[in-house]
């Protein structure tokens, strides 16, 4: 019987595409969005992840998220390395700045200032130079993604000269960093330098990043820290999470994705429900057949229900394969760093196209559950 | 001993609607159809001639009576054993051939055997062999759109027969054919589905066929007038 299911289902070639297209559609809306939401709240934490060897993030007690920064004392970081459970801990600041690109124009920037002596805040994956060079004057370190924005066209190479802040810049590393929310021109130089290109004096550590001891969880010592110093601190993972919610609770951008999620939703089972429904009332009479010639339920549901599997099979294999191909080839644009489909959102969406699929078949079961078997004595 | 009749009706009543729309089709029904002949069923349109082979056929239940065929009680089985019952015992040819419109030829005739729960592969070879009876050889590949009235009604005569049912019920199997084509699956009909241990009852408004009748029942307004042999 289910041979003569897959025969009926695939004899109207029209219905049929009608009805994969929209399961197609509806988990392509939905992986592609829900990738670049992902991606897009990914980089409101991008500066957190960047300082993979710091565990314990110190910050001032008003901080909600990276961007909107309160500067510590500079005597704050001796109070914090006294902290029982912290291995070691270094100023780390953040700020933006004003550069100009070879062709003139003004772009804004991160500039980030990490450890003098460790060096502690680069990202981990330099891709030309030596991270050493930055102790040289007036070094800087620049993300691959920023250098191809300021240097458009030119190949990567080092020595290349930028004005920050209208002081003078010089290139000896090229970085890869995660994106970030903002900029996707970031400058990483020593703590003291980044000093000199913002004019600022004393006392303007964006944050501290420690490490735990062995024996110490992250929270642990960051409870440790909050108790001993009136700061707030917390593990860089907590960090990272508020980072992300503040995006989530403070912009229109899950509202946006969401609505556009909601409305592939509602439009796949709106477009395969209805659709479906059709496929089997303009199918009634040939149930009716099976039904009168000794078909029983069981097998009439099994068979609208393999229908449902295979369209819903066929389409989510091709929405999903359309998503992976829309980030696989998008993802080649610089602008468009970072972004990816998770496999916990081809999961989800593998999720809401078998749901529709289920509720479809199960509005359509029921005509071929009640149809009359006796229609086909009718005229 | 031998069955007598293939259906035995007893004061089979049927009603549609309840309260003040209730309308009576059937009014007590007495018909026994012999085994081993061909029966017409014959009357007016709107005489419940349908209603009634619908009710013999086990696609609908009487409101009162009982339906014996094959000397079980089809009245008083369960759903799920009247479904069974329907696939092993009986044969339909409808008026509008009702072909599968996705199946070929041979998967329409085979139909009745798949739905016995024979696989499809086994199910076309005898399917095939029945259609070849029925001269339709060159045509077995076909879909129902590809061929003609007469041959679509001939595939619908292999489906009726291909699973060796005792019964058959056909409803106005010549209406949409011509008088020629009309003739020639009468005969067909004749040929395959009679036999000592067989029935056909055939529903039609077609006095051309009247003469591959064995028996002719009359109908009126919901009652059987008469049941005779056929003379002619």
């Amino acid at each position: 019987m289910f041979s003569i299911a897959l025969k009926m289902l695939f004899h109207d070639r029209a219905k049929y595409m009608g009805l994969v297209l929209g399961v197609a559609f509806s988990t392509l809306l939905i992986n592609q969005q829900l990738g670049i939401f992902i991606g897009l709240i990914t980089r409101a934490g991008a500066v957190i992840v960047d300082v993979p060897q710091a565990d314990v993030w110190v910050m001032d007690p008003g901080v909600k998220n990276l961007d909107t920064i309160f500067p510590l004392r500079d005597t704050e970081l001796g109070r914090v390395r006294g902290v029982p459970g912290v291995a070691w801990a270094v100023p780390l600041y953040k700020s933006n700045v004003t550069i100009r690109t070879g062709n003139g124009e003004l772009e804004s920037s991160l500039l980030m200032g990490v450890d003098d002596s460790t060096l502690i805040g680069l990202p981990p994956e330099v891709v030309l130079g030596n991270i050493d060079d930055l102790r040289r004057p007036d070094a800087v370190a620049v993300s691959m993604d920023g250098y191809r924005k300021i240097w458009r066209n030119e190949p990567l190479k080092l020595g290349n000269i930028a004005e920050l802040n209208d002081r003078r810049a010089v290139v000896v590393a090229i970085v890869k960093d995660s994106p970030k929310f903002t900029s996707s021109i970031t400058f990483f130089t020593r703590y003291s330098q980044a000093l000199q290109y913002t004019n600022n004096g004393r006392n303007q550590m964006s944050f501290i990043v420690a490490r735990s001891a062995e024996d110490s969880t992250p929270a642990e010592v960051a409870q440790n820290i909050v108790a001993r110093t009136g700061l707030q601190a917390m593990s860089a993972e907590d960090f990272r999470w508020k980072a992300i919610m503040y995006v989530v609770q403070n912009t229109g951008i899950p509202i946006s994705i969401g609505t556009v999620v909601a409305l592939g939703v509602l439009v796949g089972i709106a477009v395969v429900g209805l659709m479906f429904n059709l496929f089997v009332l303009e199918n009634l009479k040939q149930f009716a057949v099976l039904k009168a010639i000794g078909t029983t339920n069981i097998r009439l549901i099994g068979m609208v229900f393999l229908q449902a599997a295979v369209v819903g099979f066929v389409g989510f294999s091709l929405g999903l394969f359309g998503a992976t191909m829309f980030f696989e080839t998008a993802g080649k644009s610089p602008t468009f760093q970072g972004f990816y489909l998770p496999w916990y959102v081809a999961a989800a969406s593998g999720g809401v196209a078998a749901a529709i699929i289920i509720l479809a078949a199960m509005i359509a079961m029921r005509r071929v559950l009640f149809v009359d078997p006796a229609i086909v004595f009718r005229g | 001993m031998p069955m007598e009749f293939a259906v035995e009706c007893k004061g089979v009543i049927k009603d549609f609607g309840t309260g003040s729309v209730r309308q009576r089709v059937l009014h007590g029904i007495d018909w026994q159809v012999p085994i081993g002949a061909t029966t017409f069923l014959v009357g007016p349109s709107g005489c419940g001639k349908t209603t009634l082979i619908s009710i013999i056929a086990g696609l609908l239940s009487a409101t009162e009576g009982y339906v014996r065929i094959l000397d079980q009680e089809i009245t008083k089985m369960r759903r799920s054993r009247v479904v069974r019952f329907r696939a092993d015992h009986l044969g339909y040819i409808f008026q509008q051939f009702n072909l599968l419109p996705s199946l070929t030829a041979v998967e329409n005739a085979a139909v009745s055997l798949v739905v016995q729960g024979v696989t499809l592969a086994t199910a076309k070879r005898q399917a095939s062999v029945l259609l070849d009876r029925l001269g339709m050889e060159s045509n077995k590949l076909k879909y129902p759109n590809q061929l003609s009235g007469g041959q679509q009604q001939r595939v619908a005569i292999a489906r009726a027969l291909v699973h060796n049912p005792k019964i058959v019920i056909s409803d106005e199997p010549t209406a949409s054919l011509d008088a020629e084509t009309g003739h020639e699956v009468m005969e067909l009909l004749g040929q395959v589905a009679s036999g000592a241990d067989r029935a056909v009852i055939v529903v039609t408004h077609d006095n051309r066929i009247f003469p591959f009748a064995d028996y002719i029942a009359t109908m009126s307004d919901g009652r059987i007038e008469s049941f005779r042999k056929n003379s002619a």
